[in-house]
């Protein structure tokens, strides 16, 4: 018997005498025999040790990050994570509850969603924020449907300087339901163009979607695109990375409508590519057509505070095809590490984090664009730039791999006019000696050319 | 005791972190993109573990405790699962690798795919939802996909049990379908008679959860086939309640065309509190064109030899319904469900279901008696009793799940499933002792007798909590949902 299951065979035996059987098969009988007990071909079952030794070695089979100076970002980042958040989302309280549905016994989790919530809405200048949705791709899913909801319109305007996953999730997720899905393309310094939005936006928008930094690094106008969208009564609905909130106008104060993110950058590993956390925020006065769980401020009879799961009929155990949406298990866990580590990095250190994102990348864009056969498009950024280079992107890529590092993300496959285009990221892990070596070995790449 | 919030205990100047100095020149700021203040709370790192690690023992979880709540599968999660899922080769490899930078990676994807095919029946695996109802969503959209390549466009309707998860009537809702209920019979098995009346060539298909919510195996499961099969309908299969087949019957030779798969709760990877989870989902070979991209896959041997990578992510499927999260599914809980799978094997795994049936039949029959059984059969993985003998006495199953707690136990699920009145739904799970199992027993009886000669103490449990039942009705009423600096000081 497994080291899992306490049944002893006495126990067993027991078991069975009080129900009046004679094995264990007798309560499967129900199943069609000619279906019952099939031959499974698994492999043989491996004690502890050998288990940790084969995940070794599998685990050794990969590159990691520790020993490769990683210079991708897109969608997924690279930043440090302190020692405190994984203690804290190790403590078995935390990760062996289940959602917390009984409050009186599950004040922990309830009390670090609240607590997540609230620095969400600090970050994002929301009013209402949710208890985490899967990640930022269907956090902006979810948004889009959440406009035709408020809105009760059809059409979704998304910027083409939206992550292209993220784009295609959107479309995944709107194609059972019908809704129209436009894309605006990008102005000669690789934001939204805003004449385009301003045509193409009309009184059958539900949404205008855009992405802040976007995708290829570059920061939007946000102050004019909620103008352009409120014009016509559609919502501005933002896609933000956190870490840049720290340095960044909150898109609230900008006049967004709903801001959605990926939450992995704060305090979660790259982890190749999961899990995540999507955030998920919104105005107050849309409170009602918000997606997933909400947790709120309570009180018991004796006036002593306490949080509970509220709004619930919002959610599909109560709605059920009326939901707002089908969400139930989200990312608790990676939110109470998101939680964890906006309380470690605080008011200051989350500033900093950023500057050093920052200062960096603008250090490394500005060396890399120096050297010849490079050249670096788009306006202003924040951690990622685009780098047309002198050779094909995949060869700069497999050159820099041949120097021990993972270059930048290939931009040819989701933007044609971008072939030979690579974005970097820069974050607070890349040192300058890191750095250099990139711009040494892209330096060696352009002159071999 | 409660513990004050974060920014209650935030003090001006502290922080939880050092950086590094800048080791680069400064660049110019955006001065006109600049925020001018950033609300966030201000600990040590002394202040902060002492505040999370006092949250902690607010809660209860299965480290805890029995925690026998029905239809989530709350059994006792390996400590080996954190240590392996934290190699430093799973956590610090960036999802855009190069394909041959992280053949560890896809090839743990790749086995993991091939031992779910083998356990379902269901030969093509996608680990790209990451719970549930996410996977309950990409299946449902497999299916409109498979009616639509097929010009089948009249299939605007979904048939779900009134048993059914709420999760099923959503997901088929966010696809576009219109949900007709399928009532459950006097044996809580899906009403055929209705099932085949209802079903016809509007109705795309048949969302099913076998063993059902009731913790009954659909006796009528063959027959369902040909009726759903027969009107050109799909079977979707929710595989919540997997833990009860495990090694014992694969949905795939039983008429399912797709099912998801909750690693967090057959596959013990945790739940995490709510998440994260792994709703790996698994169809037949007729569907496996219409899997979210991109699909995990193996090159033979030449292949490989030419390429250098014998595993590698599969973005070439062009009747995909796209995919359906950013990347390829929470890869830290395929790694914990791949651990789980190769400790047990074929035999332990059948051991994990014969173990968690014995002893939900176990508590069915030490029960009963004292509380209501709405259906008088033998269970599956678990049971489902009804407070309503109780409830004639005052004392109400919200109740009952509260005295529970004071008792030294997680409550069940409760007033679920919706088909049973005041519903008490218990899954022990295979990992609980049968001393454990006898203590429980013993509380719910306690409290069957306590309802009768003293409900209040049952009305007003629990009282051994941090905090008692909190108004749930003003909560929502005037909803207060984030910590506002302001409120702080008018109060």
């Amino acid at each position: 018997m497994s080291s899992y299951i306490p049944n002893t065979d006495t126990d067993r035996a027991k078991m069975l005498e009080t129900l009046g059987i004679n094995s264990v098969e007798e309560l499967f009988e129900i199943v069609p025999a000619q279906k019952r007990y099939p031959q499974l071909d698994l492999p043989d079952p491996l004690s502890e040790m050998e288990v940790k030794r084969l995940l070794q070695a599998l685990a050794e089979k990969n590159s990691d990050l520790n020993h490769h100076p990683c210079f991708l970002g897109a969608g997924s980042y690279h930043h440090f994570v302190p020692s405190v958040v994984d203690h804290i989302a190790s403590r078995g309280e935390f990760y062996t509850a289940y959602t917390p549905y009984q409050p009186e016994v599950s004040q922990g989790t309830l009390t670090s969603i609240y607590e997540f919530q609230s620095m969400v809405c600090a970050l994002t200048g929301m009013d209402a924020a949710n208890a985490s949705m899967y990640d930022g791709a269907t956090a902006m899913a979810e948004a889009g449907l959440m406009a035709a909801r408020v809105t009760h319109r059809y059409k979704l305007l998304v910027a083409s300087s939206i992550h292209s996953t993220y784009r295609r999730v959107l479309r995944t997720y709107t194609q059972g339901i019908g809704m129209e899905i436009q894309e605006i393309g990008r102005a000669e310094d690789g934001v939204v163009d805003t004449s385009q939005a301003e045509q193409l936006l009309d009184d059958g928008t539900a949404a205008l979607l855009v992405q802040h930094p976007n995708f290829l690094g570059g920061l939007e106008d946000l102050a004019l695109l909620s103008e352009l969208a409120h014009s016509v009564g559609a919502l501005l609905v933002v896609c933000a990375d956190p870490i840049s909130l720290g340095l960044l106008k909150a898109p609230g104060d900008l006049g967004a409508d709903i801001v959605v993110g990926e939450g992995q950058c704060l305090g979660s590993p790259p982890s190749y590519g999961g899990p995540y956390v999507g955030l998920f925020a919104c105005r107050q006065k849309y409170l009602r057509q918000i997606p997933g769980r909400l947790v709120g401020m309570a009180t018991d009879a004796e006036g002593r505070r306490g949080f509970v799961l509220t709004l619930q009929p919002r959610e599909q155990h109560i709605r059920r095809e009326k939901a707002t949406s089908n969400i139930c298990t989200n990312e608790a866990l990676v939110a109470l590490a998101a939680g964890t580590y906006l309380a470690v990095m605080g008011r200051q250190g989350l500033r900093q984090v950023a500057e050093l994102c920052y200062h960096k990348a603008h250090y490394a864009a500005e060396a890399i664009a120096a050297l010849p056969g490079y050249e670096r498009l788009g306006g202003r950024f924040f951690k990622e730039f685009v780098i047309r280079t002198p050779v094909p992107a995949s060869e700069v890529n497999d050159q820099l791999w041949g120097h021990g590092i993972i270059g930048g993300y290939e931009l040819a496959k989701d933007y044609p006019d971008l072939a030979q285009c690579l974005l970097f990221c820069v974050t607070e892990m890349n040192t300058r000696q890191d750095i250099d070596r990139l711009v040494e070995a892209l330096t060696e790449i352009g002159e071999e050319r | 005791m409660t513990e004050p919030l974060l920014f209650e205990l935030s003090s001006p100047g502290r922080t939880g972190c050092r950086l590094p100095d800048l080791d680069v020149p400064e660049s110019v700021l955006p001065e006109d993109l600049l925020r001018d203040e950033l609300p966030l709370p201000e600990l040590s790192e002394r202040e902060i573990v002492q505040h999370f690690s006092r949250l902690s023992q607010l809660n209860f979880g299965v480290d805890t405790g029995f925690y026998p709540l029905g239809s989530c599968t709350m059994k006792y999660n390996p400590k080996m699962h954190e240590d392996v899922a934290r190699y430093a080769g799973f956590i610090q490899i960036h999802p855009w690798q190069n394909e041959l930078t992280v053949q560890g990676a896809l090839q743990l994807m790749y086995e993991l795919q091939e031992y779910l095919a083998e356990i379902t029946g269901l030969p093509a695996v996608s680990l790209q939802p990451v719970a549930g109802a996410h996977g309950e969503l990409t299946g449902m959209l497999i299916i409109r996909a498979y009616h639509q390549s097929r010009g089948d466009e009249g299939r605007v309707t979904v048939l779900v049990p009134d048993s059914a998860h709420g999760t099923n009537p959503a997901s088929a809702a966010m696809c576009g379908y219109k949900v007709v209920t399928v009532p459950s019979d006097a044996r809580g098995n899906i009403d055929v008679e209705e099932l085949d009346r209802l079903m016809d060539e509007s109705v795309a298909g048949l969302m099913l959860t076998n063993p059902n919510t009731l913790g009954l195996f659909e006796e009528h499961i063959l027959q369902i086939e040909e009726i759903v099969h027969g009107a050109g309908g799909l079977i979707y299969c929710d595989g919540a309640n997997m833990n009860a087949l495990l090694g014992v019957a694969r949905p795939g030779e039983l008429g399912t065309d797709v099912l998801h798969l909750n690693l967090h709760k057959t596959f013990s990877t945790p739940h995490g509190g709510g998440g994260p989870g792994g709703g790996g989902t698994a169809v037949t070979e007729e569907l496996s064109a219409f899997l979210p991209v991109p699909v995990v896959a193996r090159r033979g041997p030449d292949e490989a030899a030419a390429s250098g990578a014998e595993y590698y992510l599969d973005y070439d499927r062009s009747l995909s319904i796209g995919p359906v999260g950013g990347f390829y599914g929470n890869f830290g809980v395929m790694v914990k469900a791949y651990a789980y799978l190769r400790s047990l094997g074929e035999r332990g795994l059948r051991e994990v279901s014969e173990n968690a049936v014995l002893n939900a039949n176990y508590l069915l029959t030490q029960i009963k008696g004292y509380y209501d059984l709405p259906y008088e059969r033998s269970c599956l993985h678990e049971c489902v009793f009804s407070g309503k003998a109780q409830a004639k006495l005052g004392v109400h199953t919200l109740d009952i799940a509260k005295r529970l707690i004071d008792l030294g136990f997680h409550p069940p699920t409760v007033y679920f499933p919706l088909i049973v009145d005041e519903a008490l739904m218990i899954e022990p799970t295979e990992t609980e002792s049968l001393e454990t199992l006898d203590a429980f027993v013993a509380a719910m009886r306690q409290i069957a007798g306590e309802a009768e000669t003293e409900p209040d103490t049952v009305r007003g449990a629990p009282q051994t909590t941090p905090v008692g039942r909190l108004d749930e009705v003003a909560a929502a009423r005037k909803p207060d949902l984030r910590w506002q600096v302001a409120r702080n000081v008018t109060e």
